[in-house]
């Protein structure tokens, strides 16, 4: 197996948008699936007993097939993005709504009774006392789907050569016998994988600096 | 500003005829408590202790204040205002809350956290910071070493000690503390009381504090309110007239066989009439001892060193010839200040294997003796009288009819 850097060289520019694609075809459903996720998080959150059919939903959805989903899908919206957008965001909203509501109740009940008796209306407390703690489970959820997505997307090259992202540097390869373009997008698939992972935990620590506080500088009385 | 200027003073907390009863809905609550009919009546500035065994309800009694828990029926007045008229927000937002765990918001710091109240009213962040520094100062945190920490930093004395501030931010007339301080060991827990009592002193805030405790009860509370199963008042009143006077069984068996004792931690040295103490210095011719105390009477003379300080007893017939030298001193004695509890005093006394305790100034300076007997004196008076003037003059003419130390008694 030989790698032919002098068509790498002359292609960077296929490359780049190749990974763009990817990109885009990753952070839109990983947004949408969170607005989603969240959007149902508060909502179980206030009413539990929604928990269980909402897990039940999402539950079915992660089972189907992307190709069968694919399949579906096309008759309806033609061959377009959203074809690839629906499925890959319904993929995330397991993952995302259980991690959103185990942040949720990861929330000390006396840190929100005292939210509540300081007078924090129910938004505010929302905002700026429920989300912010819930932030590592959350980011964990978030880390976990975008690494899933980021898999996930390669199949989208079943839908043409307009959408496939890296994937389709790895169908191209491989229909071609040419190694270079499957391992590149193979490499670089794995690659985008750690670079969104470290990413999201630079984030992570950027949000919650009271987190890492713990481990560091406990005064005695 | 007007908001802040017109919640400076305290005011009066009034439950009329509370009742909670939780509905078959209200079981995923775990075993709520009722609270029964609940009248009483709380003057502004003072502290009402609410305490009781688990599940008399005095948490719920608590939150009905500030509305996390509606009565089912019955009105709470502050101030003479129903609560339940009241916008929710606004009126939580003046009532200072200090829970067990303290309650910090875990991602704030020990500045945001204290500010919290004040951030909701909209202040200058000049005037948060100003009153975030000045509160810390007050619960004995340097501001510049705590302001920027984060709640997981600090030891629990600590984050209680935030929790409280936080409750004073915006100098709510009223402050609800629920179990403040039942998560933190005893030694810290005591400190943090007597915190609490020197900063009321200043603050004078009408304060309901819950506790199951009825020894911290009896010491945080001017008024105390024991509740009983079910929620339903049991006895309120000054805790002198609770020891002294359960009202029935249940108070009782809840104060304990040894509320003589215990009502002498409501008792300061300072309260009791001191016995006079002779004392000489150093040196001192010895034959004139004698002249210093009259024979028959507590026949010691105090020893004082050249800086004016107790050294110990000497008894007035030991020297016929010399000077007073340390090595005649006989015996020694505890030294009390005038806030030392009695219950304090006895237990130093009983240590030390004495009769008589003495009792200095804060200078220093020797103010009187105490003894043992004195100290029981008042214990056995809890179960004649509430009134504590009424107690100190019956005890007064205990001490003449000889129940002092007595003739040729030893220190």
């Amino acid at each position: 197996m030989v790698i032919d850097w002098g068509w790498i060289a002359g292609h960077l520019d296929d490359i780049v948008a190749a990974l763009w694609q990817h990109i885009v075809l990753v952070g839109i459903p990983l947004a949408t699936g969170f607005a989603i996720s969240l959007g149902l998080g508060i909502w179980a959150v206030r009413r539990p007993r929604v928990y269980g059919p909402i897990t039940a939903v999402t539950g079915v959805l992660y089972t189907i097939p992307s190709l069968a989903a694919f399949a579906l899908l096309v008759p309806v919206f033609g061959f377009s993005m959203l074809v690839a957008f629906i499925p890959l965001t319904t993929y995330t909203l397991l993952i995302l709504f259980r991690n959103i509501v185990a942040g949720f109740q990861s929330v000390p009940s006396e840190v929100l009774e005292a939210a509540d008796a300081m007078g924090y209306r129910q938004r505010d407390r929302l905002l700026r006392v429920e989300i912010p703690l819930a932030v590592p489970l959350m980011m964990a959820g978030l880390r976990l789907a975008a690494v899933t997505l980021i898999g996930l997307a390669t199949v989208v090259s079943i839908l043409g050569s307009g959408y496939g992202g890296l994937g389709q540097l790895i169908t191209d390869g491989l229909q071609t016998f040419f190694p270079t373009k499957y391992v590149l997008g193979g490499v670089l698939s794995v690659a985008l994988a750690v670079v969104v992972d470290l990413l999201f935990v630079r984030t992570e620590r950027r949000l919650t600096p009271w987190a890492g506080a713990r481990a560091t500088g406990a005064v005695p009385a | 500003m007007t908001a802040h200027a017109a919640t400076q003073r305290a005011a009066t907390v009034e439950f009329e005829h509370v009742t909670k009863v939780y509905g078959p809905g209200a079981a995923v609550t775990g075993a709520p408590a009722a609270v029964d009919n609940l009248s009483l009546s709380v003057p502004a500035g003072r502290i009402c202790v609410l305490v009781g065994p688990s599940g008399c309800g005095k948490t719920t009694t608590l939150k009905m204040v500030n509305r996390l828990i509606e009565p089912t029926s019955g009105r709470v007045l502050l101030d003479g205002v129903d609560a339940a008229t009241r916008d929710v927000t606004e009126l939580r937002r003046g009532i200072g809350y200090v829970i067990q765990h303290a309650g910090l918001f875990p991602h704030q710091t020990i500045a945001e956290n204290v500010a919290t109240v004040p951030r909701l009213l909209g202040w200058p962040s000049a005037r948060m910071t100003a009153r975030t520094g000045e509160l810390l100062a007050m619960v004995g945190l340097d501001p510049v070493t705590y302001a920027g920490r984060y709640p997981a930093q600090l030891s629990g004395g600590e984050r209680q000690r935030v929790g409280v501030a936080r409750a004073l931010a915006a100098d709510p007339p009223v402050l609800l503390m629920d179990e403040p301080f039942g998560a933190v060991d005893p030694i810290v827990r005591e400190r943090l009381q007597d915190e609490l009592l020197r900063l009321q002193e200043q603050l004078a805030k009408t304060i309901l504090f819950v506790t199951h405790d009825i020894d911290e009860a009896i010491k945080m509370g001017d008024l105390v309110a024991v509740l009983g199963a079910g929620g339903h008042l049991e006895q309120f009143g000054p805790p002198a007239a609770i020891l002294a006077s359960p009202a029935n069984d249940f108070v009782a068996r809840f104060v304990g066989t040894d509320r003589g004792l215990r009502r002498l931690s409501l008792l300061s040295v300072g309260e009791l009439p001191l016995a006079p103490v002779a004392t000489c210095h150093v040196g001192d011719d010895g034959p004139s001892l004698r002249q210093l105390v009259p024979e028959g009477d507590f026949a010691y003379v105090l020893v004082l060193d050249g800086d004016d300080r107790p050294i110990g007893w000497i008894h007035r017939d030991r020297q016929t010839d010399g000077v007073v030298t340390p090595d005649d001193i006989e015996s020694d004695s505890p030294l009390l200040d005038r806030r030392t509890t009695l219950k304090e005093a006895l237990s130093l006394l009983i240590d030390a294997s004495v009769q008589t305790g003495i009792v200095v100034e804060e200078t220093g300076a020797v103010s009187g003796r105490i003894g043992i007997a004195d100290i029981t004196a008042r214990m056995q008076g809890a179960d004649r009288s509430a009134d504590r003037s009424a107690d100190r003059s019956a005890d007064r003419s205990e001490d003449r009819s000889g129940a002092g130390p007595a003739g040729d008694a030893e220190p």
